[in-house]
């Protein structure tokens, strides 16, 4: 895709982005001025917020970084090659904060743009998760009929799961990326008015919430409850199916993912004492010492490889299967609503069927307009279910070939290994005969 | 009442060309069971205590991990059997003193009467003596300090091998465990890919290459177990060397105590030759009690003394030879060993890598396969 600049807003003149004030972002920003990659995940305490100018070191660093995101986005795979994109979205940075009532952590969220609904075609702000789940209620709500991402699951268990390890922080993090930018792709939701406050506003006032719900919106919202749907649509059935049958497969593969990775543990620490044997058993050798020695070292370095793998399945690949069905119950939910705003439907045309038999009214315009619902929704339900599909054949196809590279991985390294040990011995025999003869 | 057994073919071929171009003589094959070959390295044990004898593979299955059979009827086990056992017939083949054997000669070439030849050498009268050996607590001297050495260092390489040997069917048990259960893999995005359209293919394939995974450790294992038995061989090694070792200790300790009876009576003579009491006997206390003896009794006893003092010194002097040979043979069997050991171990290491290799490369192959299918979902 071309990673064209956003293009300059009519207002700003005609300044390139680099030099564009952008005030929000100096204030916003309790900065340490790291050196090195934009995701860092070093946990400091977040420092209060630095009064520097808009011109001065950290804000331009902060641009750059910035830019360092766009080229990741560059190879981001929802990136659409057709589609001009003019919003872009990244959640990174993650910082401890720690006051007297509480400890949490906050994310950086940084967005460039050039649509007409944003002021400025920058902004940096610090969002904790409950941010996010409350942006996510609000999609839900003000957006029935679409298909909202799931976010990472809010409760850990206290005593099993650190809050504040690293690897739980950069997994949260990535799910959380995951899910603004699913939201930023989507051509209805990203132009939805919450998330334009969450990632614009210095402070998110979530108890009042924008008065900016559309008339949908409310509507569905204020489905009656009470109606029966009598038949789903054919294509609604497969959907329902489709995710029930799905939901399942996926279940079974996080138990057996689950399962590889114990017994890939339980195998790490039989390995680690074998190679430990190889090492005692040096002790006693004199000829036979470098050929045990290298064993021992083969066999710890296939252990660290396996370590490794056994990682990177924790951090990458389950989240992201569970995060799939949590994606699958809220599709479910939706699904069900949309049941419910047709079954809404029916039951008032029949009662207005009834009326009009008895006394001759026109049908009601509460009845047209439940049809009307019931299109839309079926509309966008349908739309946002091709491109659910679509998106879910990407992440499984990254996903997979992930999971396969990771064990090629661990496999070479051990390979590497195994084959230096081999040259090592077998250059010593050479020697050996060569002295022998000589 | 029946019994069933295995019994082995053996075919030897003699490696020298027959002389003017006649025809070369047919193999000698016949057969033996398990036993038999038992008898021959009992009697080899008896005959040669100061080579160290070749061991025979395990009777019964050891250290197994638990998805192979510990079965002795097994086909598996049987040819990993058959294995050790020609390898073992070989060793002696090749070994500068026991090729030369009769019996053992005899046991390739007579399938009747060689049972018969054996009991006739009379080998298990020795057979008694050589079990005192194994199991008597007595304390040499002056102990060869090469030979305690040796004794202490097969029992460290007994110790770590069976630890090896432990640890490593522990290992393999849970290798097993990870392999199979990709398997299920195969079953789950097979049913997955029912229920897709575009990534069905790619899924389906995929879900084939983990089943190949899963039945991959099969063979793995499988030749892992030979690395094992070349393990165990020199496990079962241990064992001869300890007992050569031992058999040393006992010749030491038994010239140690000729060497001592003979001190003894000499000191015994002097005593009676001179009258003085040194050493305790009961003669002397008794004669003191009550009375010496007369002339007659006392140069009969002394006669008798320097006969006993003649037969000690031949004891002496066939001890020490005894124990000068057998520590000759022994160490040179012993270096010849230590040798043969250094380069078997670092062999068996070797091969041992390069089947890790084979392993990676096969599950790198799989893998890759696997990817190829994902990335055409």
């Amino acid at each position: 895709m071309s990673v064209g600049a956003p293009r300059a807003l009519a207002s700003s003149g005609q300044k390139p982005i680099t030099e564009i004030l952008h005030p929000l972002s100096a204030a916003e920003e309790p900065l340490s001025v790291t050196v090195g990659g934009d995701k860092e995940v070093g946990l400091t305490n977040g420092t209060p917020v630095e009064t520097s100018s808009p011109a001065s070191t950290s804000s331009l660093f902060n641009r750059l970084q910035l830019d360092d995101d766009l080229e990741a986005d560059v190879r981001d795979p929802y990136a659409d090659s057709t589609e001009m994109r003019d919003l872009f979205v990244t959640v990174d940075n993650p910082k401890k904060h720690i006051s007297t009532m509480e400890t949490y952590i906050t994310y950086r969220v940084s967005t460039k743009t050039s649509r007409v609904e944003f002021d400025l075609p920058e902004y940096c702000v610090r969002r904790r998760y409950q941010d996010f789940d409350w942006l996510r209620i609000k999609l839900e709500d003000s957006q029935p009929t679409h298909l909202i991402p799931p976010l990472p699951e809010k409760f850990v268990m206290k005593g099993v799961v650190d809050r504040f390890s690293e690897e739980f922080v950069e997994t949260r993090m990535k799910a959380l990326d995951k899910f603004l930018k699913r939201v930023a792709d989507h051509p209805v939701l990203s132009f939805n008015p919450h998330l334009n406050a969450f990632l614009t506003a210095k402070d998110l006032n979530k108890r009042q919430g924008l008065a900016l719900l559309s008339k949908v919106g409310e509507s569905v919202k204020h489905v009656a409850g009470g109606y029966k749907l009598r038949a789903r649509p054919a294509e609604f059935c497969a959907m329902g199916e489709y995710l029930d049958t799905f939901n399942q497969k996926l279940g079974t593969i996080d138990r057996i993912a689950q399962r590889i990775l114990k017994e890939q543990s339980e195998y790490l620490t039989e390995l680690r004492e074998y190679g430990g044997v190889y090492s005692s058993w040096v002790g006693s050798e004199e000829e036979l010492r470098r050929p045990l020695e290298g064993v021992a070292g083969c066999v710890t370095t296939s252990c660290g490889a396996l370590e490794d793998l056994g990682d990177n399945m924790s951090l990458d690949f389950l989240p992201v299967l569970r995060e799939y069905v949590l994606y699958l119950e809220s599709i479910k939910n939706v699904l069900r609503k949309r049941d419910q705003s047709q079954a809404e439907y029916e039951g008032r045309l029949e009662a207005a069927i009834l009326r009009k038999q008895e006394d001759r009214t026109p049908m009601p315009l509460e009845v047209e307009k439940c049809q009307d619902k019931v299109e839309c929704f079926n509309a966008d339900l349908k739309a946002d279910w091709e491109r659910w599909q679509s998106n879910k054949r990407h992440d499984f196809k990254q996903l997979l070939t992930g999971m396969a590279d990771r064990n090629i991985n661990s496999y070479e390294k051990s390979q590497a290994a195994w084959e230096s040990l081999i040259t090592l011995l077998q250059d010593k025999q050479t020697e050996d005969k060569t002295s022998e003869t000589n | 009442m029946q019994e069933t057994y295995t019994v082995y073919l053996i075919e030897t071929r003699p490696a020298e060309t027959v002389p003017g171009g006649g025809v070369p003589a047919a193999p000698d094959t016949l057969w033996r069971r398990y036993s038999e070959f038992e008898l021959l390295r009992t009697f080899l044990l008896v005959t040669y205590p100061y080579i160290i004898i070749p061991p025979l593979p395990e009777k019964r299955a050891e250290f197994q991990w638990h998805k192979l059979a510990a079965d002795n009827l097994d086909p598996d086990f049987v040819e990993r059997r058959r294995v050790g056992l020609e390898n073992f017939l070989l060793r002696v083949a090749s070994h500068p003193v026991l090729s030369n054997d009769k019996i053992y000669f005899l046991f390739l070439t007579e399938e009747k009467g060689w049972r018969e030849a054996v009991l006739e050498t009379g080998f298990q009268d020795k057979v008694d003596s050589r079990l005192k050996s194994l199991s008597a607590m007595f304390r040499v001297k002056n102990p060869d300090k090469r030979f305690t050495a040796m004794k202490q260092y097969s029992d460290e390489l007994n110790t770590v091998i069976s630890q090896l040997l432990r640890v490593r069917a522990r290992v393999a048990d849970r290798l097993y465990g990870v392999y199979k259960v990709h398997g299920n893999y195969g079953r789950v995005f097979s049913e997955w890919s029912a229920i897709e359209k575009e990534m069905g293919d790619g899924l389906q394939s995929a879900g084939h290459h983990m089943d190949t995974y899963a039945a991959q450790i099969d063979d793995i294992l499988e030749e892992e177990e030979h690395y094992a038995d070349q393990l165990k061989e020199y496990l079962f090694y241990t064992d001869a060397v300890r007992s050569v070792c031992k058999k040393h200790e006992l010749i030491q300790y038994e010239l140690e105590m000729a060497a001592q009876e003979l001190i003894s009576k000499k000191q015994q003579r002097e005593e009676l030759a001179t009258g003085t009491v040194r050493v305790f006997s009961l003669k002397g206390i008794t004669s003191k009690l009550f009375g010496t003896e007369s002339q007659e009794q006392r140069e009969s006893r002394l006669a008798a003394l320097e006969q006993s003092i003649q037969e000690g010194e031949e004891t002496l002097k066939e001890k020490n030879t005894e124990c000068k040979e057998f520590v000759q043979m022994a160490w040179e069997d012993i270096e010849r060993f230590k040798e043969q050991k250094d380069k078997d171990l670092r062999e068996a290491l070797i091969s041992y890598a390069i089947m890790q290799i084979s392993t990676c490369k096969k599950g790198i192959q799989v893998w890759s396969n696997a990817k190829d299918c994902f990335n055409k979902m």
